[in-house]
């Protein structure tokens, strides 16, 4: 549709505008492309103001703002690339460095944090382990010297007894063999006097030789 | 008029200026090149005006457009490409600001004029061949020679290296001026449409629906190709680039 307007623009432009001929021909060409509807009112009336406006050219071909067109492009990009590059793309540079410097910075020091809390967690480790042999220590030696006391006062108590115990058996066997020597004593007079009974008379030596033959026997 | 897609890319006169015979006037097309640099400019500066650790929404897009455009230069052109980095992403803001601004209705699109497109390519391929003999010297034209070539084939390969490097600058600008062009003009057709058959009672009105329908939907594809464009712009400039940085392929 608009390269049909465009040829229409050619046909405006052919007697007029030499400069403007120059691009009728890079326009031209396409417009068989475009077919060839009916030249309406509206294209007229397009095809006309234009060619009043800019002598008709195609306004993207026509020459007659190219100089301006550059010109200010020149200018505007210009001004744009200097800007960018001397203020605001150091600046933006400048954010993202910041960051990940800083990023890495507090990595950094997590690493080392995490590295810290790994010697702490050892390092109360070894201590509880430290800890835990003193007090079995220290318990294996309580044990053993509450033991050796223990031992040592059986021990000596255990002698006591014992010492005690001698005393007692010499002390019953003297009674016993001092009761012993009585009873030939008893026994001799007890027989003499049974005898004295039964006979009238008696002989003290016939009787203690009597009760020796027995207890003998 | 209302209904003309071409009136759109007219340029009119704002400010009369004229030196030696040659029409420098201040045109509308000047006015949106103003426009887009002082809203390129001014929103960086003002996005990145805080200097946040932690960025605001604007200074995240800031930064998000700087990023992008440092990664699309360094993946292509490596990290010696980053001396161009300045360049590339002024052209990039331009490019996209500049596509963004003319979708706004009523706003100028200064990348529909194939003489603008044509300049920015100019300076892109400008910078590649100056950077590259200045950089290079002769060896620079070892681009044109690609290694492992047959030698009867050379002269023959040469040639076409050498015609692809010089159509670079062509299809660099017409690429961007038509696809802008080409858009709009789309835009306005499937819009004028809509304006057509709404005027013609009440059967034009259903008819209108569907141009409608369609204006939606290239707007939002446009608003794609906009932004697509300045990248395609873009990540070009890089290859380019790495040619002169690298030209022994």
């Amino acid at each position: 549709m608009n390269l049909f307007i465009t040829s229409a623009y050619a046909q405006d432009q052919a007697p007029g505008a030499p400069e403007a001929g120059v691009n009728a021909p890079a326009v031209a060409p396409e417009s068989p492309d475009l077919g060839h509807g009916a030249a309406d009112a509206t294209h007229a009336e397009v095809g006309h103001e234009a060619a009043g406006e800019h002598g008709g050219a195609f306004p993207p071909f026509d020459p007659t703002y190219f100089g301006s067109q550059i010109l200010w492009l020149v200018l505007t990009f210009g001004f744009f690339y200097w800007i960018l590059s001397k203020k605001i793309l150091p600046r933006l540079g400048g954010i993202l460095e910041v960051r990940s410097d800083r990023i890495a910075a507090d990595l950094g020091e997590a690493e080392r944090m995490r590295a810290e809390t790994d010697a702490a967690v050892a390092a109360y480790e070894q201590a509880l382990a430290e800890a835990k042999k003193k007090a079995g220590a220290i318990a294996q030696d309580t044990r053993d010297k509450v033991k050796s006391d223990l031992d040592a006062r059986r021990g000596a108590i255990e002698a006591e007894l014992s010492t005690k115990l001698t005393a007692a058996e010499a002390r019953i066997a003297d009674i016993k063999a001092k009761a012993l020597a009585e009873v030939e004593e008893i026994a001799t007079e007890t027989t003499e006097a049974i005898v004295s009974a039964l006979i009238g008379q008696s002989s003290r030596d016939e009787a203690a030789a009597a009760v020796s033959s027995v207890r003998k026997a | 008029m209302a209904n003309d897609p071409i009136h759109q890319f007219q340029i009119s006169k704002l400010l009369d200026i004229s030196v030696g015979g040659l029409d420098l006037s201040f045109t509308n097309s000047s006015l949106f090149m103003v426009a887009t640099v002082a809203g390129a400019a001014g929103f960086l500066a003002l996005a990145t005006s805080g200097r946040a650790l932690i960025p605001t929404r604007m200074q995240s897009l800031a930064e998000l457009s700087y990023e992008f455009v440092a990664s699309t230069l360094r993946s292509s052109a490596g990290s010696e490409g980053m001396k161009f980095f300045p360049l590339v992403f002024s052209l990039f803001m331009f490019v996209l600001v500049a596509n963004l601004f003319g979708m706004i209705p009523f706003f100028f699109t200064v990348t529909s004029h194939i003489i603008v497109t044509f300049c920015l390519a100019l300076l892109v391929i400008g910078t590649v061949t100056v950077y590259g003999f200045y950089r290079h010297g002769f060896h620079f034209l070892g681009l044109f020679v690609p290694h492992g070539v047959p030698a009867p084939v050379v002269p023959l390969v040469t040639a076409i290296e050498v015609i692809s490097f010089l159509s670079r600058p062509i299809s660099l600008s017409v690429r961007l001026f038509a696809n802008m062009l080409a858009g709009h003009i789309t835009l306005k057709v499937f819009a004028g449409f809509v304006a057509t058959l709404t005027g013609m009672g009440a059967l034009g009105f259903a008819g209108a629906i569907l141009p409608l329908a369609m204006t939606v939907a290239l707007t939002a594809l446009e608003f794609l190709v906009a932004f697509l464009q300045a990248y395609v712009f873009t990540i070009l400039t890089c290859m380019y680039l790495n040619d002169a940085l690298h030209p022994g392929h």
